[in-house]
């Protein structure tokens, strides 16, 4: 019988290095040679099985209407088609709402936005599918519909009720101030461009199963509501998730119903089925960012320190819940970002409209409410005539009581002073804001704009269950390793990173780990890979399932080494994939033939491993709680130069100081804060969401729809993470990164508004709108010059 | 019947029965499952399904050049060598291209990189990466969503002209033209590339109502976004009679099917002007197979060729089997996206004359982004100014302000006679609103559009005081290169 494992390599000579962990070391991404080869698999490259169906959508073409006849006879005698299914084919629940049940996968008697999906065609081939989908007949009678926060909010119509932090009087506060600022503000949706559109293959098995292979951040999530779809246990459904190209949100609740759809035609003709969304459908049928409509007004002393500020946020979140709640919550708990308010009250509502279902996106909510403190700020700065940098750092949280955030966390560890000090300096700050005015006042037509932007962002899931995530870590008897662990991949290296903090436990080369497709028969019950925890909370998984199998090995390598003796066997290191006593380096055992005697010795060499984050919690009703384990800060300095004719705008340098604690693989960290980086840029500057009159979205593809470019990336980007600055109680010191530099990018906005005002007297009030386009700029340009032309205009 | 023939890394492929409209993206990853390629956009606009094809530029000579295999429909490599992302690696070690892409952390999600490295291969075999704005230039038909391009950059200046002898250097060393011409049907449908003038009178003859294709940038997006199965396509590719860029009287003739990369290479010492609107124009993989017949037979408002072209004062020269005739470019746009030319007609060049002495020239374009978007506004200008000072001649003409690229004729007539002066300029602006009353939509407003286009003139007039034809400045470069 060939049972017995072969025989590892015994080879005693090999000393080992000194240290081999490829932790906190600059690493390529895992998969780097594999995406540039084409070798990188995603789910639409996979060999489609024998048999494999397309799945088509039928959508909506109308933003609200009641549905008074559906028909798919037609289409379903078309050669090619093997079924067409409505709302009544789904065996178990028409539902895929992810926290509130208020989304039906198929519409039944109304239509809610345009592109809700109504009907799901089966054919041979994706000409067919569309064919057999121009014969579905549905007969539509039209309803007035809301297609703007504005409209919503005159409606009264909502998907939640206010959500209020407050503190202190913010009124009498108000009423005392020396200086008043008021005013409205928007921010608009931005899409999430992944590279990688919406893909679910669907292959059914025995016993009413269900194999699923699916772009998500969410496969526990796509597994219950596939389970719920077809009704059947979750026991019958394995979600598998190779990796995505990219995700940034948008595939953490969104990719569930294309899932839905693919487990429910596979098991509706019994072959596999692939749903997979060309760009213009992606764009057209999912949510985007939530634009949110902003009002406040805020009191400052004369220096421009916050005294009170009252805010009342509106969300879009379109036609569904989704995760509009959570979204809208973290928008308010960031509306301080990095500045000490004494009495405020934020409010905050998400509105309900009749677009697609707006979503997770990098942040969360959080820039959105970052923005307006930025407005209100960059305001207050342009009307006292001071440097903006200066008015934020007069804010910065600081000692007690003015440590304490509107929700009454304490802000611990505030690297902010610290960062601002060293950022100002090496990005040479002042020097450059003076030369920057030098120019302006000899030149006529182009201008430069300078800008500084600090950010807080908390780390952790506000629903504070969510904070958990396991791993699963088996280990083969060559001394080869498999890595299973909750969170996906997407781009953000976080298999990267896994695979760094296992092989480091394990003391194996980072080559001997072999990171698994996330799939939920491996680690079940997980949260979606999202809110930048990936890293935190797989890896503390990771790390103790790591720590399991080591310990039982200990004894095993003890025994080869004869290093029994009192406090060898716990002295003994693994590292470099050998083990040895550091006292005695010379004499050691590989790391597999210390696994394959812990087989014959029965020794169990697979384990999972468990995490969650301890102390956090949040109540609601009352607006306090501690929902962060930690945050994480960052600056930045950004400087443009802008076109008075066009009003086009190029940014000529960016300088990044960001706090990633002592980071796992530095590289990595740095890939993220600079792709964050531009992607907020873009949602400032560039993307612009436009719907026409009927709820039709009108940039659904990147012909209209403009994400930065590779000439939108500053000439100049120096990006530094801070040195010599661990967090506790995380996975070895680091911090999250992916989304708090995301917000760095609104030191773009502050800069603009510097270029702006130059084009007209000074103190000129700038009057920018959201996206900065070059026609809003243009636009804000005319009301700078206008303002010089004025009589009174000074200067 | 012909087959579809031509090599894909290297190997010989013939097939039969696929619609003429497959295009190559589809076919790569439907068919031959060669699945490196992506889809991002299947329009031209993200560059995820960059393949390499070995052509010839204009003056004969074999040049690797990256194009989106989305646009790309099958009969048109016919002959050629294609190169997709799979041929990279060879022997089971990477390529340079794809090492450094790794080493800069130039992927994060990887779905956009196959693309990213077959750009690069470009500017790894180009002989001309002599200064750095030619890497976003060849870069910027490329959106990764993910690493905000600075590693990539980084990669793609250390690749950049490196030309290693690898496969692609041996094939372009060996390279020689492979006839294309072809008569291929499939269903109902058809795709004629006949080889010489008289066979494409021919098909003419026998398919008066057979259309016309020659890169397919903006014809194929009727197949990929709208389903069209047009059923007689007849490509211009194989005729070198058209295929000619040349000085010419003093002016140029710019072949209809040359290649926009190529006029933009020629242009740059020769007509600063059309190399300011290409600089900008789509992406390196779009020009790599956009054409001027092209740009101007679709007589798309927002077709930027037209205004550069209609200050310059070009003409079209049209061609059919009973001969040739001449008409001003002005009059070539006949209305919203119609053309002078009738049944059996092909446009065959545009001359350009030469620029009469005093004339200050310049092209501009403006667009939501810089990089590979179609214009909001955009135009070309020549005011000819004589020893006195005094405006002779003006041709101002815009591209998205009215139904067709335009001249602003009430606004020239304010010009001519006067001294060329801002105080001038600025009296004559009063008269644009008279000339054009521009739409809104997703490119901008009816005022963004109209502020626009009288800055410009602005621009234009500061732009060129100290020199009469500014070329581009080296670097990103502003719209509009004036302090
Ligand atoms: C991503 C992208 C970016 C683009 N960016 C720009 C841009 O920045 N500026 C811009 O102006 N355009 C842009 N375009 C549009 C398009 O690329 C250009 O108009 C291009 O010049 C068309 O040339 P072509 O050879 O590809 O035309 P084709 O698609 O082959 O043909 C276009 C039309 O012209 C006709 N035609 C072609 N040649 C002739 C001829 N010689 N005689 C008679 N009829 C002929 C065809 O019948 C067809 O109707 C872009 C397109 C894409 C997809
Ligand atoms: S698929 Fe986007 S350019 Fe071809
Ligand atoms: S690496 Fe994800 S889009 Fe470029």
């Amino acid at each position: 019988m060939s049972t017995l494992p072969s025989s590892p390599d015994t080879a005693h000579a090999q000393q080992p290095g000194p240290s081999h962990s490829p932790l906190h070391a600059p690493a390529p991404h895992e998969s780097g040679l594999k995406h540039t080869s084409g070798e990188a698999l995603y789910v639409d490259d996979l060999p489609s099985p024998p048999g494999m169906l397309v799945g088509h959508l039928v959508t909506s073409t109308h933003a609200h209407a009641r549905i008074l006849r559906r028909d798919a006879s037609r289409a379903r005698e078309l050669p090619g088609v093997h079924a067409v299914l409505l709302a009544e084919d789904i065996p178990g629940d028409n539902q895929v709402g992810p926290v509130v049940h208020d989304e039906p996968l198929m519409a039944v008697d109304e239509v809610l936005f345009l592109g809700q999906t109504v009907a799901l065609v089966l054919a041979e081939n994706a000409a067919v599918a569309r064919r057999a989908a121009a014969l579905v007949e549905v007969e539509y009678e039209p309803l007035p519909a809301l297609l703007s926060i504005k409209a919503a909010v005159d409606a009264g119509s909502f998907l939640t009720t206010p959500h209020v932090i407050g503190r202190g009087d913010p009124d009498a506060a108000l009423a005392a101030a020396p200086v008043r600022i008021s005013g409205e503000c928007m921010t608009g949706a931005q899409d999430h461009f992944y590279l990688e559109t919406q893909a679910s293959l669907a292959v059914s098995g025995e016993d009413d199963t269900v194999h699923l292979w699916s772009s998500t951040q969410h496969p526990s999530e796509v597994q219950a509501i596939v389970a719920g779809v077809l009704g059947v246990g979750r026991h019958h459904v394995v979600v598998e998730v190779p990796r995505m190209g990219g995700g940034f949100g948008g595939k953490e609740t969104q990719a569930a119903p294309f899932a839905a759809l693919a487990a429910l035609g596979a098991r509706a003709t019994g072959r596999p089925v692939k749903v997979w969304l060309n760009r213009d459908q992606d764009m057209a049928f999912t949510g985007k960012r939530h634009p949110f409509w902003g009002h406040y007004e805020a009191g400052l002393d004369s220096e421009g320190r916050l005294l009170a500020l009252n805010v009342e946020l509106v969300s879009d979140g379109g036609w569904s819940t989704d995760l509009s709640h959570a979204i809208l919550d973290r928008a308010l708990f960031h509306l301080d970002n990095a500045y000490f308010v004494p009495a405020l009250r934020f409010t905050g509502r998400v509105a309900r409209t009749n677009l697609p279902s707006n979503t997770a996106f990098r942040g969360f909510g959080g820039p959105q409410g970052m923005f307006v403190m930025e407005e209100v700020l960059n305001r207050a700065a342009e009307l006292l005539g001071l440097d903006p940098a200066v008015v934020r750092e007069r804010n910065y949280y600081r000692e007690a009581p003015a440590q304490l955030t509107p929700y009454g966390q304490a802000v611990e560890g505030n690297r902010l002073p610290r960062i601002h000090a060293e950022l100002m300096a090496s990005s040479d700050y002042a020097r450059r804001r003076a030369e920057i005015e030098a120019f302006n006042k000899g030149s006529r037509w182009t201008k430069r704009g300078i800008g500084f932007q600090p950010v807080k962002f908390g780390i952790s899931f506000t629903t504070s269950f969510l904070n958990q995530a396991g791993a699963l870590v088996v280990v083969y008897t060559d001394g080869s390793v498999q890595l299973n662990h909750g969170g996906t991949e997407m781009g953000q290296g976080l298999h990267t990173k896994m695979r760094a903090v296992c092989a480091h436990e394990l003391g194996v080369p980072p080559e001997r780990v072999r990171v698994m497709n996330t799939a939920t028969d491996k680690v079940p019950n997980t949260s979606a890979t999202a809110a930048s925890s990936g890293s935190d909370l797989n890896g503390m998984a990771v790390k103790q399932a790591c720590e399991v199998i080591r310990e039982r090995l200990r004894p095993v390598a003890a025994r080869l080494l004869q290093a029994e003796r009192g406090g060898e066997v716990d002295a003994l290191a693994f590292t470099g994939g050998r083990v040895f006593l550091p006292a005695r380096p010379e004499r050691s055992v590989s790391f597999a033939e210390v696994v394959h005697a812990a087989y014959l010795a029965q020794v169990s060499l697979s384990s999972t491993g468990y995490y969650r984050t301890p102390d956090i919690s949040y109540d609601r009703v009352a607006g306090r709680g501690k929902p962060f384990h930690y945050y994480a800060f960052g600056a930045a300095v950004v400087e443009v130069e802008v076109s008075g004719l066009t009003g086009e705008h190029r940014v000529r340098r960016v300088d990044i100081l960001h706090d990633v604690g002592t980071s796992l693989v530095p590289s990595i960290d740095r890939g993220q804060v600079e792709g964050a980086f531009i992607q907020g840029v873009g949602w400032l500057t560039c993307e612009e969401v436009l719907f026409d009159a009927k709820g039709r979205l009108v940039t659904h593809s990147p012909d209209t729809y403009k994400i930065p470019a590779v000439g939108d990336a500053p000439e100049d980007f120096r990006v530094a993470l801070l040195e010599r600055a661990p967090q506790d109680s995380t996975i070895h010191g680091s911090k999250a990164v992916g989304e708090p530099p995301f917000m760095l990018a609104i030191g773009a906005v502050t800069a603009l508004r510097h270029a702006v005002a130059a084009f007209g007297p000074s103190r000129t009030p700038v009057e920018l709108a959201s996206p900065a386009t070059p026609e809003a700029i243009l636009r804000a340009v005319e009301v700078a010059r206008a303002a010089g032309a004025l009589p009174d205009g000074k200067d | 019947m012909e087959r579809l023939r031509f090599f894909l890394n290297d190997k010989p492929v013939e097939e039969t029965g696929l619609s003429p409209t497959t295009t190559l993206l589809r076919y790569l990853r439907d068919r031959v499952h060669l699945t490196g390629t992506k889809e991002g956009c299947a329009e031209g606009d993200c560059g995820a399904c960059t393949v390499a094809v070995l052509e010839h530029d204009s003056q004969g000579a074999p040049a690797l050049r990256a194009v989106n295999s989305c646009l790309v429909l099958l009969p048109m490599v016919q002959g050629k060598r294609v190169y997709t992302v799979e041929a990279l690696k060879e022997g089971g070690k990477y390529h340079v291209v794809q090492e450094m892409l790794a080493r800069e952390l130039g992927s994060q999600c990887g779905y956009c990189t196959p693309g990213i490295a077959m750009a690069m291969l470009e500017a790894c075999h180009r002989r001309d990466m002599d200064e750095p704005w030619k890497l976003d230039a060849q870069m910027c038909g490329n959106l990764c969503r993910c690493t905000g391009y600075r590693p990539i950059r980084e990669a793609a200046n250390q690749v950049a002209g490196l030309r290693p002898q690898d496969r692609f250097a041996r094939a372009l060393a060996e390279a020689r033209p492979e006839p294309m011409a072809l008569a291929y049907e499939a269903g109902a449908q058809r795709f004629f590339t006949p080889g010489s003038m008289d066979a494409l009178w021919d098909v003419l003859d026998k398919h008066p109502d057979a259309r016309f294709v020659m890169g397919g940038t903006d014809l194929s997006l009727e197949v990929t976004k709208r389903y069209a199965e047009p059923p007689l396509l007849v490509s211009l590719e194989a005729l070198p009679e058209l295929h000619v860029l040349e000085p010419r009287g003093g002016g140029h003739r710019l072949g209809a099917t040359v290649w926009l990369t190529d006029l933009e290479d020629y242009a740059r010492v020769a007509c600063p002007p059309l190399e300011r609107m290409l600089r900008y124009f789509g992406s390196r993989q779009i020009k790599n197979r956009a054409t001027v017949g092209g740009n101007l037979c679709t007589a798309s408002p927002i077709g930027d060729m037209a205004p550069v072209l209609l200050s310059l004062g070009a003409e079209a020269v049209l061609r059919s089997r009973a001969g040739e005739r001449r008409v001003p470019l002005e009059d070539f746009f006949q209305g919203y996206r119609r053309t002078a030319l009738g049944r059996g007609e092909v446009l065959a060049y545009v001359d350009v004359p030469a620029q009469p002495e005093g004339a200050r020239a310049l092209a501009y374009k403006v667009s939501k982004r810089r990089e590979l978007d179609i214009s909001a506004v955009s135009a070309g200008f020549r005011v000819v100014v004589d020893g006195e000072g005094k405006v002779t001649e003006a041709r101002l003409a815009y591209g998205g302000m009215a139904a067709t690229p335009a001249r602003a004729r009430r606004t020239e007539a304010a010009l001519v006679g006067q001294p060329w002066t801002e105080a001038t300029v600025e009296a004559a602006l009063a008269r644009l609103d008279e000339d054009f009353k521009p739409l809104s939509d997703h490119r901008g407003s009816a005022w963004y559009r109209a502020q626009v286009a009288k800055n410009l003139l602005r621009g234009f007039f500061h732009e060129t005081l100290s020199t009469p034809v500014p070329r581009l400045a080296e670097g990103h470069s502003a719209t509009v290169q004036v302090r």
